[in-house]
């Protein structure tokens, strides 16, 4: 049986608590340093599957500004993100777009859609 | 225009806003908000990463999620009138607020009461000297998100990064994903400036190195930059000989840190404070200047938007009584000093009536302490509050909440300090 150990900072808050994690066999057994249980849930997840947030922007047509930024409506896995920022560079949408709107559904095949995150009037 | 306003709000960022929305909440009926810019929602609308409003909307959001936010709580409200483009020119102490707009031309605006909002802007080359060549392709790290996140162009495809503030730590992310190539972040001090769940999701994640105790000592290029030279700093920041090395590059962003914008509150002759480089304020963010408040970024530069919107709801609120009649006199007037370990603590003084409300108080510490630390407000010589930390650094603010009856037993002067130990 393999045990490591490892140590890595939780992303969830601004506390950013160092979190030492053991790893069995690839499954995380145990968890220290975390000040609250989204820390443990964080370890479990990094170190299995991580994911991340996206955050970009897109063109928009004849709208008040050339870009829109958007968000992905949920986390994505942490290895693929790039490939989905890629993505979006070839996207634009066309103005008035709204809060919530979604500029590119389930991309790359995820099951995630990516949103705007502003308004954006036509002009 | 000449008529007569409740409250007049210099700004139009999360801090105006969220101040509008609080002034009309608490009986204001005429109130007026003046930004420079385009449109309403300050400096997040170029923020586009998520992380923000978990505070105050209880809810993640982008930057410019979070200004929509605060733009549609007021946007219907028929007490608030909000002027774009529009740039003001000079506040007075009769609360006189000359401005211009290309449509109106130049204003001459009355309030009863004015809240000061106008953020804060980022420190440039010349506030930080570096030696070498003045190419093309030096940008500041705020500057180059406004190029990539609104206008839609790319200011480099190489970039060296010097300084590990948050804005830095995030551009670093943002032009990977753009697929530019970071090479390093630099920073001077022996610890990152930036948040360090950033170090770990916009450095980390891309691979990018950060060189702790570095620096750049000249930059290089004729017409655009080609390179930089960097030195490992000693302790009193200064390069070490021997230590340089090279590292290519087409462009440098500057992440030296942000300085609150108070040309208007120095023409108006308010108090300033040295180290926040913001107008001096009491618990009601009120400034040395009666009827005239201030909130957000301009009093002192805030790493999180919601602490921004607390203190704006804060602010509004005491700039619609005033504006009222009802503020309230102050019998007691203590100050709040800083102690062993704290650099800044805003409210620096706290004027009490004989109404109370608890009071929060935002600090800085000097340096990164971990451990057992405790943070201690005392008054005449006495704790009156205190608060165990684990964890204490000069990039986040620390606050803390002075509950009502508390604050409302105080007759002498406070002291905030942060002591490891017990
Ligand atoms: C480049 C940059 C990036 C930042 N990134 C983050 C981040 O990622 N996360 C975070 O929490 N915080 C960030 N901040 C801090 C951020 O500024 C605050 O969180 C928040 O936006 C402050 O709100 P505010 O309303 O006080 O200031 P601002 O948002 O700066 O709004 C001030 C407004 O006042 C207007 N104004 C100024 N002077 C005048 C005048 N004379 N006449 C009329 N209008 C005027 C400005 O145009 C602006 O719209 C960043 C700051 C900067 C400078
Ligand atoms: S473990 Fe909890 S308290 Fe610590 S950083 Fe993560 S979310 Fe924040």
């Amino acid at each position: 049986m393999a045990t490591e150990t490892k140590v890595l900072n939780c992303i969830n808050c601004p506390l950013s608590c160092e979190l030492t994690a053991t790893v069995e066999d690839g499954v995380v057994t145990n968890v220290t340093g975390n000040f609250c249980p989204r820390g443990a849930q964080y370890a479990k997840e990094e170190l299995t599957a991580p994911t991340r947030m996206l955050t970009s922007t897109v063109r928009v047509k004849g709208g008040r500004l050339p870009l829109i930024p958007v968000v992905s409506a949920k986390k994505l896995p942490k290895g693929r993100v790039v490939e989905c920022a890629e993505a979006l560079r070839s996207v634009s949408v066309a103005a008035p777009v709204h809060v919530g709107d979604v500029v590119a559904a389930n991309i790359l095949g995820l099951g995630v859609d990516i949103v705007a995150s502003r308004d954006m009037e036509a002009v | 225009m000449s008529e007569l306003y409740d409250v007049i709000i210099v700004g139009g960022g999360p801090a105006g806003l969220t101040a509008a929305l609080s002034a009309q909440q608490n009986g204001a009926k005429k109130i007026l908000v003046l930004e420079r810019d385009r449109e309403p929602g300050g400096i997040l609308q170029q923020c586009v990463h998520n992380g923000f409003g978990l505070h105050h909307f209880k809810e993640e959001l982008t930057g410019p999620g979070y200004a929509q936010r605060c733009y549609d709580l007021v946007k219907d409200l028929p007490e608030v009138e909000i002027l774009v483009d529009t740039m003001v020119l000079e506040v007075r102490k009769d609360k006189t607020v000359r401005a211009v707009s290309p449509t109106r031309g130049v204003m001459e605006l009355h309030g009863k009461s004015v809240v000061l909002t106008m953020g804060c802007r980022e420190r440039t080359r010349g506030a930080i000297r570096i030696p070498g060549t003045r190419p093309a392709g030096v940008y500041t790290a705020g500057a180059a998100q406004r190029m990539v996140n609104m206008e839609g162009y790319i200011p480099g495809r190489k970039i060296v990064i010097l300084g590990s503030g948050d804005i830095g730590l995030i551009m670093a992310r943002r032009m990977s994903l753009e697929g530019c190539k970071v090479q390093a972040v630099l920073e001077i001090c022996p610890f990152s400036n930036g948040l360090t769940r950033n170090i770990v999701q916009c450095l980390n994640d891309y691979d990018i190195p950060l060189h702790l105790s570095h620096t750049i000592v000249a930059i290089h290029g004729k017409d655009r930059v080609t390179g930089v030279t960097v030195a490992k700093v000693d302790e009193k920041s200064r390069p070490i000989p021997g230590t340089e090395f090279e590292i290519d590059c087409d462009t440098v962003l500057l992440s030296v840190g942000l300085i609150p914008e108070n040309e208007l509150s120095r023409g108006l002759g308010l108090q300033m404070h040295p180290l926040t480089s913001g107008p001096i304020v009491d618990q009601r963010r009120e400034t040395s200047e009666p009827g005239i408040f201030a909130a957000g970024n301009v009093v002192h530069v805030h790493d999180l938007v919601d602490f921004v919107s607390d203190e704006a709801e804060i602010a509004g609120k005491f700039a619609a009584k005033a504006a009222l009649g009802a503020g309230g006199g102050a019998a007691r007037d203590l100050a709040v000093t800083t102690g062993e370990n704290i650099r800044t603590c805003v409210p620096q003084h706290l004027r009490l009536g004989a109404e109370t409300e608890s009071v929060r108080l935002f600090m800085r510490v000097t340096q990164p302490l971990r451990g057992k630390l405790k943070l201690k407000v005392e008054s005449g010589g006495e704790e009156v509050f205190s608060k165990p930390l684990m964890i204490a650094k000069p990039s986040e603010m620390i606050a803390v909440d002075l509950p009502e009856a508390k604050v409302g037993a105080l007759t002498s002067d406070l002291t905030v300090s942060l002591t490891e130990g017990n």
